[in-house]
């Protein structure tokens, strides 16, 4: 609709300062005017009331006109402005994220993936999104644009970085404990890099490290490496030693070997650590490979040494 | 509970004046006086451990990483939190306490129209309360949801929510009995020359909250009912992946939980109400007004709910019906504070304590509303919707409204009932450090928000540390003035001076009767032949 693509900053700014300018002009008239009647009509300057006034039909209706003015001023120029992080500019890059309890994954429409979310600064920007497991929040304070992630539902968000830069991205919607950990970093580059970024395919026959994939999976933001207590237990020393788990609600001791670690990975709720919440996410979509991957490295790192 | 006799009040009063003492004369009483009492001190133990929580978490939001909780213990207790100040202390305090307290002696009746249901509404609150406890201790421990329980994350996960909102159920209809118990004593009970145009404008409040009570809360116990079913049962209601839809939860929830705030708010407007005249000596300003605006905020306040949806992905239409319906719920709020205000004019103005509560009310609640409006509009809602500044305006309504007008109510009518009265200077001192403690608490969250900073954060980047810092020690201010107010309050109800039948000069029918009123409210029936502000035809110019 409108011919001048401008950034969703240029959107929401203007009302920002017209909603508080006002709101600031109101305390200050309502706060100052309450002040200043109760110390002219204290009971030390004021010892009986001057006035049996109990209410003037003009006031009321002054008083009910210049709110509702007010108000639905506020109440347009919002609306305007949220048409304009509706309308999506034409030549918007697709981008997915994908939300999981508790980290972000980016996907290109070359099937490139990544944990950081590179664009091109100055191109819009469109955001599909999608969640895995419950609702999380798209949100980018420093691009005033923020939409919620929903299990099954068709959602979206657009934005342009108008400068080169690394700007937050939080997950706005609690979705449980490490929800504030639920952070990742967009990078807006030039088109330049963007585009060489984005072709620089990572060979298929490279094997993706047991390292990186418990990274880009986000199994990290629970399970350490190097013994640190976390949400989930670690996986140092974990390959070998004896584990007290619940099955079905009974408590049982397995030695961690390659078939419970597939297990846990595929079926998190199989069995659950003594002490530890059931809350781990099913990791349908691995393959057979990467399931490889993930048990070797963590026989490697996790060689239980005495 | 205190019923010895005390030498300097009356003989007889509902503390002694049936016979019946002991913890049993007051836990199965049907006097609206006792059961207001229970529902007082109900209604502070929840309120009390749930501001020692808030301290925990603010003081585990004192510097970014870990302070001195982790991350699940965090999201349980800004569970419990909310839980236990929305669902137990700010929805069933007003009408639990002031309502059954004041409104029956306010229309000049004996009782409340139903009072053997009335102390069943206590029961049922003092079992859903336990249930919430229970709740806390049992299972999965207590729930990690936020006082909100949005789907699918309250079906998936492994702690108590199931027992939890079985309480918050239970509790709802307590809630729900005690809207039908007032509609129908404020329709039937009313003394002689009673006329609706002379109901003192708390009972208004109390009115309109009633009504909102009985037909919105069942839509809440719904929605509770059906996450249960949702997780025992597996009904799939909220599953997309079944059919379901966990979109429609938030409409349900927030059609009960919107209007819920106008129960929190309604009655602390109506007690501002009763304030400002009494204090200024002059009568209030727009009865009509003041009385209709609260009918008006219960009507549209019906119909808002979604505007906590915006970024939800509901649809474009949606937003702009509701963020219209937004702006015009603020206009009777906006009349509200130009009537109180315009009260003050050409007055005798007396700063107690009860007037510096309910001064400070408008400021604060200016600040809740005006802070609103940023967040009706469409446009600037996206970028705050979910941030710290959400949690600072819902603070600064609830309880530098709502919180402060209670506090305002308890300084103005505690003593009618026990008799006895609090020092004046420990209250002014407490109020200064609550109003300092207060803003410098919420309002670094107010920009907060605006900076980014999402809510429900048990960690934070670097960058918002300083304003966190600031909010936690305000924190402890707030908690200190509380601390004062609260022990020179109960030292002096049971304590101090005694508090004669009319200290303040009020118009109103329980200034006419003995403090501690006796068990029938009033030694012969009274009738009614002024307003509630016309001082001079109540004689006390």
């Amino acid at each position: 609709m409108d011919p001048i693509i401008q950034t969703t900053n240029q959107a929401v700014d203007p009302v920002f300062k017209f909603i508080i300018g006002i709101c600031i002009l109101l305390f200050i008239v309502i706060s100052t005017v309450m002040l200043v009647f109760t110390f002219r009509y204290h009971r030390s300057r004021s010892p009986k009331p001057t006035s049996v006034a109990d209410g003037n039909i003009w006031l009321e209706i002054l008083w009910t006109f210049i709110p509702t003015l007010l108000v639905m001023a506020m109440f347009y120029y919002g609306w305007a402005g949220y048409l304009a992080l509706r309308n999506v500019p034409g030549n918007a890059l697709e981008v997915t994220a994908t939300a999981r309890m508790w980290s972000w994954s980016f996907s290109y429409p070359n099937a490139k993936t990544s944990r950081k979310m590179y664009v091109p600064a100055g191109r819009p920007i469109l955001v599909n999104l999608v969640s895995q497991d419950v609702i999380h929040g798209f949100y980018i304070p420093a691009f005033r644009v923020k939409r919620d992630v929903v299990p099954g539902m068709k959602n979206h968000v657009w934005f342009i970085a108008p400068q080169k830069g690394s700007y937050d991205l939080f997950c706005s919607v609690y979705c449980g404990t490490e929800h504030s950990k639920m952070l990742a970093t967009v990078e807006a580059v030039s088109e330049q890099e963007f585009n060489d970024w984005l072709n620089q395919v990572e060979s298929h026959h490279e094997k993706i490290s047991g390292r990186k994939l418990l990274e880009t999976l986000g199994c990290l933001g629970c399970h350490s490496l190097d013994g640190t207590a976390g949400v989930g237990p670690t996986f140092k020393g974990l390959w070998g030693s004896k584990q007290i788990v619940l099955t079905n609600g009974k408590e049982r001791s397995v030695i961690v070997d390659e078939e419970y670690v597939r297990r846990s990975i595929l079926d998190p709720k199989a069995d659950i650590v003594k002490g530890y919440q059931p809350i781990m996410p099913v990791n349908s979509d691995l393959r057979e490979n990467e399931i490889e991957e993930l048990v070797e490295f963590i026989q490697e790192i996790g060689g239980h040494s005495k | 509970m205190n019923s010895s006799n005390h030498p300097t009040l009356p003989l007889t009063s509902f503390w002694n004046d049936t016979g019946k003492c002991g913890v049993s004369a007051w836990v199965f009483s049907t006097d609206h006086k006792r059961i207001g009492l229970l529902y007082l001190y109900s209604v502070l133990i929840s309120f009390l451990v749930a501001v020692l929580i808030g301290l925990l978490l603010k003081i585990e939001l004192m510097a970014p990483g870990r302070t001195i909780m982790g991350p699940v213990t965090y999201n349980a207790l800004f569970t419990v939190h909310g839980v236990l100040m929305i669902f137990l202390f700010i929805i069933p305090g007003f009408p639990g306490v002031f309502g059954n307290l004041v409104m029956p002696i306010q229309i000049g009746a004996s009782d409340v129209a139903f009072p053997r249901l009335n102390l069943l509404s206590w029961w049922l609150y003092i079992t859903g309360a336990l249930t919430i406890v229970l709740s806390l201790f049992t299972g999965g421990g207590p729930p990690d949801t936020g006082w909100t329980f949005y789907v699918p994350f309250s079906v998936r996960t492994g702690t108590n929510v199931s027992l939890a909102v079985i309480g918050v159920f239970i509790v709802g209809f307590s809630s729900i009995l005690t809207g039908i118990n007032f509609v129908t004593t404020i329709h039937r009970l009313r003394a002689d020359g009673m006329a609706w145009g002379r109901l003192p404008l708390f009972v208004w409040s109390i009115y309109a909250t009633a009504w909102i009570q009985i037909l919105a809360t069942p839509v809440l116990g719904i929605t509770l009912l059906l996450v249960v079913a949702e997780r025992l049962l597996g009904t799939g209601l909220f599953d997309p992946s079944r059919g379901g839809d966990p979109i429609m939860f938030q409409h349900l929830f927030w059609i009960y939980s919107h209007p819920a705030v106008y129960i929190m708010i309604l009655p602390g407007m109506g007690i501002v109400s009763e304030i400002f005249p009494v204090f200024a000596r002059k009568p209030i300003f727009g009865y009509k007004m003041i009385a209709f605006s609260s009918l008006a905020i219960a009507g549209a306040g019906s119909l808002v709910w979604a505007h906590h949806m915006f970024t939800s992905g509901i649809s474009d239409m949606a937003v702009l019906v509701f963020s219209f319906l937004t702006f015009v719920v603020a206009i009777p709020s906006a009349i509200k504070v130009f009537n109180w205000v315009s009260t003050l004019y050409k007055g005798s103005i007396s700063l107690e304590a009860p007037m510096l509560f309910a001064l400070s009310f408008i400021m604060l609640f200016s600040i809740g509303g005006l802070t609103g409006l940023v967040q009706g509009a469409a446009a600037t809602n996206i970028h705050i919707h979910d941030t710290q500044f959400v949690v600072g305006h819902f603070h600064y309504v609830i309880f530098g409204g709502a919180g402060f007008a209670f506090f305002s109510a308890m300084h103005y009518w505690l003593p009618k009932f026990f008799g006895r009265t609090y020092s004046e200077k420990p209250a002014m001192i407490s109020w200064g450090l609550m109003f300092a403690g207060f803003n410098l608490t919420y309002f670094p969250m107010i920009i907060l928000g605006m900076k980014g900073m999402p809510r429900r954060y048990y960690d934070y980047l670097p960058e918002f540390a300083p304003l966190n810092l600031i909010s936690t020690i305000g924190s402890w201010i707030l908690a200190a003035g509380l601390a004062i107010m609260m022990i020179n309050l109960f030292m002096g109800l049971l304590k101090g001076r005694p508090f004669g039948s009319n200290p303040w000069g009020g118009a109103t029918l329980e200034w006419t009767t003995p403090s501690p009123p006796p068990t029938e409210n009033f030694d012969e029936e009274p009738v009614v032949t002024h307003g509630p502000y016309d001082f001079n035809r109540a004689g006390v110019p």
